[in-house]
């Protein structure tokens, strides 16, 4: 990964370089062949497979450079790491090892990673490169250029590399601005000297590229080299790279030419640096020593680097080189000024010949991370791997760009497509953004500005891209069901579409832990920092191949438990003395087998009828429950839904109201049901406000509903009780009746005060006197100041927000709700809210009652019926019919040692053990988080039981229970083999937002990244092999915890914009807190897809989102889960448009549509199904937007790419990474 | 002159006055003496279809304090064109309008027998008359359809342009809003919470009309209707309301066993009469109450919703044991002052077979002049006819119904106004001629009345205030004038002016005339007036100590007899059949509450107090006719010795009437004799009490309970316990006549209560 990093930063350079770049390449070329390859990234890449590709990449990455630098940061460290297991690091491969790692992690698989890697790469990468080499050409150059980056990121596995990469790139940043422009020039060059250099390869290898941006393949690269080299990594790296690819040689010197030439693309400046630096080194090295001998303070820095390389002196010559290059990473994150100086002295290394070593370090400490999993070199080198021996990784990821530059000719093309638009129309807007990110301070800035600054760009494609991994488990895990039955199997990523096959676990679907293998100690847990938590979907929807959960039936008794901790009969109970009893699993209380229950062993001390009994055989079942689980001993009634409409002016006015009726006329046949055949037992009633209440009698015998109209808002009653709530089939005429003159009756309304407390207060007091649990759908649109209980003032003030009392704009602003709530909670009563507001309506207060209800808040502002309409009748219909469960309990119970002490999602809680949720539907989840309470122990494991009580939409009382097992380990590598760093993201976020209801914002961020600090860095220690300081070694099942993380801390809760409402940040506050790992997953790190070809049934590859990745040629669509975009490049091919649009004129798009157009071709019916598809994936409907290129609207969209800087300050994601890297460091030193 | 009788008579077909005295004592002292206070029954609106009512507006006295109107005792110079007021004596000039004034073209006003005059007056905009139902929905069904198609009916005796609203109560208080088409709207209240005047027109929306609530179709602004969503034209909403009724629900909240529905009259007439204080004050508005059981929560609650909890007793009252009791009468009050400050008056019909808490909901009828009528269901004619002749029309096809009446009293000076009883609150116009001695609702000159019939009668007393020593001149004359201003049914304003004049008596030398002056029957029921009035703050048993002492001091004054000789008393003619109304007045449930429940006696006395002197005696001492073979039906005595086995008895008490079959003739009809052709001359004789109660049942208001009962019967109670029980199983010396049936009772017969009287009468230490 660096590597690439750092070539793209070198290809900035480039010009610079080709004095340097010569030399420094053909050094390069020689020492780096594979490892530094990778590290080069230019270099390196160049050498490989596809050099000329790969510069053209590299001087389209110049924009990347710029998040090279923090990357750089973190290439120091790499190098440290390449320090501890020189072979492993060397193999920075060990990074690609990781990647392969992935089933045996470790250094020894770095040792073997190169070996696999050229196996393994190149298998991958020929199909990769290939398809992506289609897509290439089918796309426009930027776009190839996608799918290049993600052709490397499969190889991409191993992460590690990043860190070299990075410090390359830090050098350069400064260069890689002037770079740019350059670049294209370079590119061309590039393109020809690719062209030259190996065209054939490109053809080949370009695609791989494309698929794996020249990322993963330098990774894989360093990895594969780094396995060659084994012991010598900067050595091995170097002569790997010549030696397993002299192509890749080739290259170099092509790249040395091209550095010449595109000195001006590629980084220009790095290039140089690169070249005086590194001249011997790989030419990604080179960079950062340039940049680093740049600053003049380098040698400082590199007396420090030196140091920490010298440690790894097996790697003698890489120490300097890494020295040289890494240092200035590496010294950066404990001192950036130090970095920098380091990353001078890393050039003097690299002149004298550390350079060699540098760009081996680098690789060697990609390696080393790819072998802790970490490092992006490590899936780099995969990558490279892939493509056909490590080189073809770099080459391929070189290659990519090239590929594209190739096809296109244009060598600026190339550029554009390896990278994305960045190159060619970013080039000058990253470069901006560089320069921003550095100049402007953002949290994470401004604690390393300088640093970042100083840093070496660092080639982000050298960093561990989500995209890759992504890939690499759809591609691994989707063909074979997941079965549960192996404890303590982590199942396949949220991403991944894959069976799944009930042996005795519940499915991921229900339930999704951070951690398949519990640390068996407290202070283990303690060390490792890892959060111990479960996701928890209970009534989660299965796809259509899959059983839903059995019901059981254990008669009158009702279900039968465990004496003591009274769990319910699941998998885990021991039947002994020959069936007559049974021992708890959790507690290990022996408990008599009731007579009607009991059954013999066989053999092996099974029941004989285990597997005809779900729940001896089964992860998820449900039982019925008896009277004696029901409220007041009394079989519950069927639920109730109660709609409320407000009906004040502006909600008349923005034609909510109509809306609304007009669609609860055909709704109201769409009642949840659990038998399609019945008519659903759900009630209905319907009650309208503004400052007053208006109830209906909607009794059938009636001829014409009846309005009754409560003005006593101060204390609320429910005037009618007969009549209020009806069955639909019985008084359709008369709800008809009712729903056509709603609008009609309040068109002329001029009454704009509501009230929202005694709405609240209705729907409950309809439910307790109806004796029924329910839904409350509440319509409103603005503030409620009118005088009634629960009356809220505006208190909307931005100037708090930073400051320590910002806290209190989340908190509500009376205890009014919450009391509220309680009382909604014991009757069951459910609130799902749909707000519709022009202004500020305060949603932290609004949405108490319906978080702590188990209800949803939908929030439309501006809303407009005419483009807002389809998204909320989605939203509305869905929330409607879903499946749910009303006043339910739910209980988590676990074996001893572990127990669940924290609970996040929409629920209410009066003790400490009971989740009670009014209303549960099928999209909700509970987060619990586990703590030790005594020690775990290997063989039992740990287990836990989610049972919950609730009353389904027919009125059936039931228990749904999902049973879970995972491991325990008493090493800590274990824990971080089996890990799910999706989950844990989901479970930080949710542990985030609730914080900073107490904590000040900048707080929690502090302690996020503190944690995820630890985390990383008690891997580091304790885990990974032995390397230099300086090298950045990630477990490779959380190499993502980085970017993610960056997402979480820039997301607009914890990092707002000036455009952010608080309204926002509060309604997305409690939206995430009951989200399942797949809707925090993309709303945290949304998908962003290039339309390339979309014929065939797959999508096209994601790519990273970063404005580098955009092509101005190309159309994008991205979705969070919550907002989807169609992003249209300024030069998008006019077939293309024609395609989508209907037109061929980019101007003539109207970027206010909210539906594409009908079109009668097959892209254009692929598109919309592909929307559609992704419509029907998220619990909310999302409207498409429409934004061009240049557009004012374009801002929106830039909001999401999460990998840039943000607008409010959030750090890219190469700085965020060097910055984790320094808190690592810190903590490790 | 004729004989007092008819004059007496006279005065009353003329004046609707009946005076207790018609010569009066010229002096205060003797006044006193006379026991009967100087005191008239006034009907105000008596019928007088003789009596066309003159387009103009009366002429005032000047004198800032009298502003009496000019009468025909008015001292006139036709030719100064001057009047004398004949209760000031100030001389004021004639308004231009009279210039063509002389003894020969007088005005109406100036002719002896316009000494009751009616004027038709322009005052503001005429306003439509309103009635806004309040209906109880805690009915059982076969009630609740009965009671809707009474009202539905009753929509169209309405006039066209009346404006007419509708609030329904049970457990919630819902008002109905009638301009709306498509769905019917109302506004909904709990009906636990009191709330105040202007909360409830803030949540009716009917404060800021323009700005609040959802304001519906604004109908034309200028419609004054349009101002209140909840009252509109019957004619406009005869439709609407017709369906609105048709729907009517029972109170959808289930009633657990061993409750009472849970009633909330208390805040529908609270809201009730804050509607109507809000849109339409000082305008003549009648509330309607349709009730079938007790209020059972919220302010003014009677009874908890306990069914074991039974409605208070009698016996709960007087050992202090009703618990809601004061609470709930206060709360009553306070609306009825409220209700009678805007004018508007409240009807109370409630039908059920237990009490309905008309105890403490008598004084919304009796503090503004509604009617009130108690049933045993809304399912019976005595209901539906009652309800039904509550819109009976006069001659003239105008409502016997008028509505924000106030009386006004003047006096010459030699007389002053002690007060009145009656339907009426006071209005606390001090004034010259203000009394200080009350007697019944005192301390003002005037009074409001807000709902006014051609029947209702107040009972108003005077003081003399001449001294002994100041005798006045003879020949003089007292005068009283009474002014009554009145929103007619058809809604014009009118003012009703009646001048009296009686000659002053010297009591010394005059006492004979002034005996034979005396109105026995008027006194009778100004006494009991007086009576009632006090029952309802004293201990009945005190009430009719002090009834006894006025008899006694009255026979002791015009009685003649021998010192300590019972058997020299006599009475003269006038005041013979005094003791006999007061035996009577005694044993009645207006002051008797044995074997009435305290719903009864409020019932009993809230009509008491409003109906003319006949109706009024009726009630006192009940008619009882005979129909036998013997000869035409005759009036016989209210004795048990008039029950005999051949005859039918067709007994008026005014509330009942009663048809009772003696002990033959019941077996006669048993043995169904009036079936054959020869016995026609029977059938003639079943029929004809009928026929005659018939008559009475046209003409009654409200609807008596009819009961034909025979010997034996158990309905046979009505008539039993009112006839004098002169034959009871003590005195067994009647026994073996063949007159009467014994009456099985420890009361004491008119014979031994006259016995008693006048050995008290002529004991000298009395």
């Amino acid at each position: 990964m660096n590597v690439n990093q750092q070539t793209p930063m070198a290809s900035p350079y480039g010009q610079p370089q080709p004095g340097y770049g010569q030399p420094s390449y053909a050094t390069l070329g020689g020492g780096y062949p594979d490892p530094y390859g990778p590290y080069n990234g230019p270099s390196t890449a160049y050498q490989p497979g596809a050099p000329p590709q790969g510069y053209s990449p590299y001087a389209s990455f110049p924009s990347k450079a710029v998040a090279e630098i923090p990357v750089s940061d973190l290439s120091s460290p790499l190098d440290l790491g390449s320090a501890r297991g020189p072979p492993t690091s060397a193999p920075p491969p060990v990074s690609t090892p990781q990647a392969y790692s992935h089933y045996t992690h470790g250094d020894t698989q770095n040792g073997p990673p190169p070996m696999n890697h050229p196996m393994a790469q190149p298998a991958h990468r020929p199909p990769v490169s290939q398809p992506y080499s289609q897509s290439a050409m089918n796309l426009s150059g930027p776009q190839s250029s996608y799918p290049q980056q993600y052709g490397a990121v499969p190889p991409m596995q191993q992460m590690t590399n990043q860190m070299s990469g990075m410090q390359i790139s830090s050098g350069p940043p400064t260069s890689a601005g002037l770079g740019y422009a350059p670049r294209p020039s370079s590119q061309p060059l590039i393109s020809n000297t690719y062209l030259a250099a190996a065209p054939p390869s490109y053809t080949q290898a370009p695609p791989p590229v494309s698929a794996a941006p020249s990322q993963p393949p330098p990774p894989s690269e360093p990895a594969a080299p780094q396995p060659y080299y084994g012991g010598h990594p900067a050595l091995q790296q170097q002569q790997p790279f010549p030696s397993s690819a002299p192509l890749q040689s080739q290259p170099f010197p092509l790249s040395a030419p091209y550095s010449g030439p595109p000195p001006s693309s590629q980084p220009q400046t790095p290039p140089v640096s690169q070249q005086q630096s590194f001249p011997p080194g790989p030419p990604s090295q080179q960079p950062f020593p340039n940049s680093a001998s740049l600053p003049g303070p380098p040698p400082v820095s590199y007396a420090d680097p030196h140091p920490t390389q010298q440690p790894f002196p097996p790697r003698g010559p890489p120490p300097t080189s890494q020295t040289g290059s890494f240092p200035p990473t590496s010294s950066p994150p404990a001192q950036y000024l130090g970095p920098q100086p380091p990353s001078q002295p890393g050039p003097p290394p690299y002149l004298s010949g550390p350079p060699p070593r540098g760009p081996m370090p680098p690789s060697s400490m990609s390696q080393q991370q790819a072998n802790h999993l970490p490092p992006g070199s490590m899936q780099q080198p995969p990558q490279p791997g892939m493509q056909g021996g490590y080189p073809p990784q770099q080459n391929g990821a070189f290659g990519q760009p090239r590929g594209p530059q190739p096809g296109y000719g244009g060598p600026q093309y190339p550029m554009q497509q390896n990278y994305g638009a960045a190159p060619a129309p970013a080039p000058p807007p990253p470069a901006q953004k560089r320069l921003d990110p550095d100049s402007i301070p953002s949290p994470q800035a401004s604690e390393l500005p300088a640093v970042q600054k100083s840093r070496h760009r660092i080639d982000p494609d050298a960093i561990p891209s989500p995209i890759q991994v992504i890939e690499d488990d759809r591609a691994n895990k989707s063909s074979e069901p997941f079965t549960t039955g192996v404890r303590g199997q982590a199942p396949p990523l949220v991403t991944t579409t894959f069976q799944v096959k009930d042996q005795g676990n519940a499915s991921p679907r229900f339930i999704r832990c951070t951690a398949y293998n519990m640390p068996c100690t407290a202070d283990m847990a303690k060390q490792s920092q890892v959060p111990l938590a479960a996701v928890i979907k209970p009534l989660a929807t299965l796809p259509p191949d899959e059983c839903p959960p059995y019901m059981v039936d254990h008669g009158e008794g009702g279900p039968i438990r465990c004496n003591r901790c009274k769990a319910y009969m699941c998998p885990y109970m021991q039947f002994i003395e020959g069936g007559r009893r049974f021992q708890c699993g959790f507690c290990s209380c022996v408990t008599e087998v009731p007579p009607h229950y009991f059954q013999h062993l066989d053999h092996t001390g099974k029941r004989v009828d285990c597997y005809d009994r779900p729940e001896l055989s089964l992860g998820s079942y449900e039982f019925v429950a008896t009277v004696d689980y029901c409220k007041n001993n009394k079989l519950p009634q069927p639920p109730s839904f109660v709609f409320f409409i407000d009906v004040s002016y502006n909600a008349v006015k923005s034609g909510m109201v109509n809306i609304v009726c007009q669609e609860l006329k055909t709704l109201l046949d769409y009642l949840p049901r659990e038998n399609p055949e019945v008519d659903s037992a759900v009630r209905v009633g319907f009650v309208t406000y503004n400052k007053v209440l208006h109830f209906y009698n909607v009794k059938s015998s009636l001829a014409q509903p009846q309005m009754m109209v409560v003005s006593d808002v101060s204390d609320m009653f429910l005037p009618l009780l007969d009549g209020f709530l009806v069955n639909v089939n019985d008084s359709r005429m008369v709800i008809e009746s009712l729903l056509d003159q709603i609008p009609e009756m309040f068109a002329d309304t001029r009454e704009t005060e509501t009230v929202f407390g005694p709405v609240i207060q209705a729907g409950l007091e309809a439910l307790k006197a109806a004796d029924c649990a329910g839904k409350l759908f509440v319509f409103h649109s603005s503030l409620p100041i009118a005088e009634a209980p629960g009356k809220l003032k505006n208190r909307e003030d931005k100037k708090l927000v930073g400051t320590d009392k910002e806290k209190a704009l989340f908190q509500p602003q009376s205890g009014f709700y919450s009391n509220l709530s309680k009382e909604c909670v014991a009757q069951g009563c459910c609130v799902d809210l749909f707000l519709f507001p022009n202004q500020y309506i305060d949603v932290a207060t609004l949405a108490v009652v319906p978080v702590s209800t188990g209800g949803s808040v939908y929030k439309y502002t501006y809303f407009q019926a005419e483009t807002d309409r389809e998204r909320f009748l989605n939203d509305l219909r869905r929330d409607v019919q879903k499946p749910m469960g009303f006043d339910a309990v739910m209980r988590v119970r676990t074996s001893t040692g572990i127990r669940a002490t924290d609970f996040f999602g929409s629920f209410f809680m009066s003790n400490t053990t009971d989740v009670e949720l009014a209303g549960l539907d099928c999209d909700k989840t509970v987060t619990v988080e586990f703590r030790h309470d005594d020690k775990l122990s290997e063989e039992t494991g740990a287990l836990m039981q989610c049972a919950v009580l609730y009353t389904s939409c027919s009125g059936q009382r039931r228990l749904r229970v999902h049973n879970m097992a995972v491991n325990c380990c008493s090493q800590l590598a274990d824990l971080y083999r089996n890990c799910e760093t999706d989950t844990i993201i989901s479970f930080f976020s949710k542990y985030a937002y609730r914080s900073i209801l107490n904590t000040p914002t900048k707080t929690v961020r502090d302690t996020l990244v503190n944690q995820c600090a630890q985390i990383l860095a008690c891997y580091r220690k304790n885990c990974a092999s032995p390397s230099s300081a300086g090298q950045l070694i990630l477990p490779e099942c959380m190499k993502l915890l980085p970017v993610y993380l960056n997402c979480v801390l820039k997301s607009d809760v914890l990092l707002p914009g000036a455009d952010v409402s608080l309204d926002d940040r509060a309604y997305l506050r409690q939206l995430v807190s009951c989200m399942d790992v797949s809707e925090s997953h993309v709303f945290f790190y949304p998908r962003l897809l290039p339309l390339v070809k979309l014929d065939g049934g797959s999508l096209p590859m994601a790519v990273r989102n970063s404005e580098e990745r955009l092509s101005k040629g190309g159309v994008y669509i991205l979705e969070t889960g919550l907002h989807l975009f169609l992003w249209v490049g300024a030069n998008a091919q006019q077939e293309l448009l024609s395609n989508i649009f209907g037109t061929p004129t980019f101007s003539q798009i109207d970027p206010n549509m909210t539906n594409l157009p009908d079109l009668d071709n097959p892209f254009s019916k692929r598109l919309r199904e592909i929307i559609d598809s992704f419509r029907s994936q998220r619990s909310r409907y999302m409207k498409l937007m429409v934004v061009k290129q240049e557009d004012k609207t374009e801002l929106i969209f830039k909001h999401f790419l999460c990998e840039d800087k943000s607008a409010s300050g959030g750090a890219s994601y190469v700085d965020f990474l060097c910055h984790m890297h320094k808190e690592i460091r810190q903590l490790l030193s | 002159m004729a004989t007092y009788q008819e004059f007496i008579q006279q005065n009353e077909d003329r004046d609707g006055v009946r005076f207790s005295w018609n010569l009066w004592p010229s002096s205060r002292l003797e006044a006193t003496r006379l026991v009967v206070p100087v005191s008239c029954l006034f009907t105000p609106l008596k019928e007088r279809p003789d009596l066309p009512p003159v387009q103009y507006e009366p002429v005032l006295c000047s004198r800032a304090n009298c502003k009496a109107v000019l009468n025909p005792l008015c001292q006139v110079d036709f030719r100064a064109k001057i009047w004398a007021c004949n209760f000031c004596f100030q001389r004021n000039p004639f308004p231009p309008s009279y210039a063509g004034i002389s003894d020969v073209n007088q005005p109406a006003e100036l002719m002896p027998q316009f000494s009751t005059i009616e004027y038709i007056v322009q005052r503001g905009p005429p306003t439509p008359l309103i009635f806004l139902y309040v209906v109880d929905t805690c009915l059982e069904e076969e009630d609740l359809q009965a009671l809707r198609e009474s009202l539905q009916m009753s929509l169209s005796l309405l006039p066209p342009n009346a404006l007419v609203g509708l609030i329904t109560f049970g457990r919630m208080v819902q008002v109905h809003e009638l301009s709306c088409e498509g769905i019917a709207k109302s506004y909904v209240f709990r009906g636990t919470k009191e709330l105040s005047a202007k909360q409830i027109q803030e949540m009716l929306g009917l404060m800021k009309p323009a700005a609040s609530g959802p304001q519906g179709r604004p109908v034309a602004p200028q419609d004054p209707s349009a101002t209140c969503r909840f009252l509109q034209p019957v004619h406009k909403v005869d439709m609407n309301l017709t369906d609105l009724l048709g729907e009517l629900q029972r109170d959808p909240w289930p009633v657990p066993q061993g409750k009472r529905p849970l009633r909330s009259t208390g805040i529908a007439m609270s809201i009730a009469v804050g509607l109507l204080e809000g849109t339409y004050p000082n305008t003549g508005a009648r509330v309607m109450l349709f009730t079938g059981g007790p209020p059972t929560q919220g302010p003014g609650m009677v009874v908890g919703d306990e069914l074991k909890t039974p409605i208070r007793s009698w016996h709960d009252i007087t050992k202090d044991n009703a618990r809601h009791l004061k609470k709930a009468t206060k709360y009553y009050e306070a609306l009825a002052s409220r209700a009678a400050v805007n004018g508007h008056s409240i009807d109370i019909y409630a039908c059920a077979l237990d009490q309905t808490g008309l105890l403490e909901m008598k004084c919304l009828s009796n503090l503004t002049g509604g009617h009130i009528s108690m049933g045993d269901s809304f399912n019976t004619s005595l209901f539906k006819q009652t309800f039904q002749r509550v819109f009976s029309k006069d001659y003239n096809g105008d409502f016997r119904m008028a509505f924000g009446g106030t009386l006004e009293v003047k006096t010459s000076r030699e007389l002053k106004v002690s007060g009145a009883i009656g339907p009426c609150v006071s209005l606390n116009a001090k004034g010259p001629c203000v009394s200080e001695n009350e007697l019944g609702v005192g301390g003002t000159t005037q009074w409001k009345i807000c709902g006014l019939s051609p029947s209702t009668t107040l009972a108003l007393y005077f003081e003399v205030v001449n001294q002994h020593n100041a005798p006045i001149p003879q020949g003089g004359r007292g005068a009283i004038q009474f002014v009554t201003q009145y929103q007619h049914s058809n809604t014009q304003k009118r003012i009703r002016v009646t001048t009296i004049a009686r000659n002053w008596a010297d009591a010394q030398s005059q006492i004979q005339h002034i005996e034979s002056s005396f109105d026995q029957e008027a006194s009778a029921v100004i006494m009991a007036r007086l009576g009632v009035f006090r029952a309802e703050s004293e201990d009945g048993p005190d009430v009719l100590r002090w009834l006894d002492r006025q008899l006694i001091r009255l026979c002791q004054k015009f009685g003649q007899f021998n010192k300590d000789d019972p058997t020299s008393f006599k009475l003269s003619e006038s005041l013979s059949l005094y003791p006999q109304f007061m035996f009577h007045l005694r044993r009645s449930p207006f002051l008797q509450v044995f074997n009435n429940s305290p719903d009864e006696c409020s019932y009993y006395r809230h009509h008491f107090v409003r109906q003319d002197l006949t109706q009024s005696l009726i009630m006192i001492q009940p008619i009882l006719y005979s129909y036998s073979f013997h000869g035409p039906p005759e009036p016989v005595l209210l004795d048990s010795g008039s029950i005999l086995p051949d005859r039918i008895l067709l007994m008026d008490t005014f509330f009942q009437l009663v048809i009772y079959h003696g002990e033959t003739i019941a077996q006669w009809r048993k043995a169904g004799y009036q079936e054959q052709p020869e016995y026609e001359n029977f059938k003639h004789l079943l029929v004809a009490p009928l026929d005659d109660a018939q008559e009475i049942l046209q003409n009654r208001f409200p609807m008596p309970r009819y009961i034909d009962t025979e010997h034996g019967g158990s309905q046979a109670r009505f008539l039993l316990s009112k006839v004098n029980p002169s034959q009871t199983h003590n005195n067994l010396y009647a026994w073996g006549q063949e007159t009467g049936a014994p009456i099985l009772t420890d009361d004491v017969s008119l014979q031994v209560f006259m016995d008693h009287l006048k050995k008290l009468a002529v004991s000298s230490a009395a």
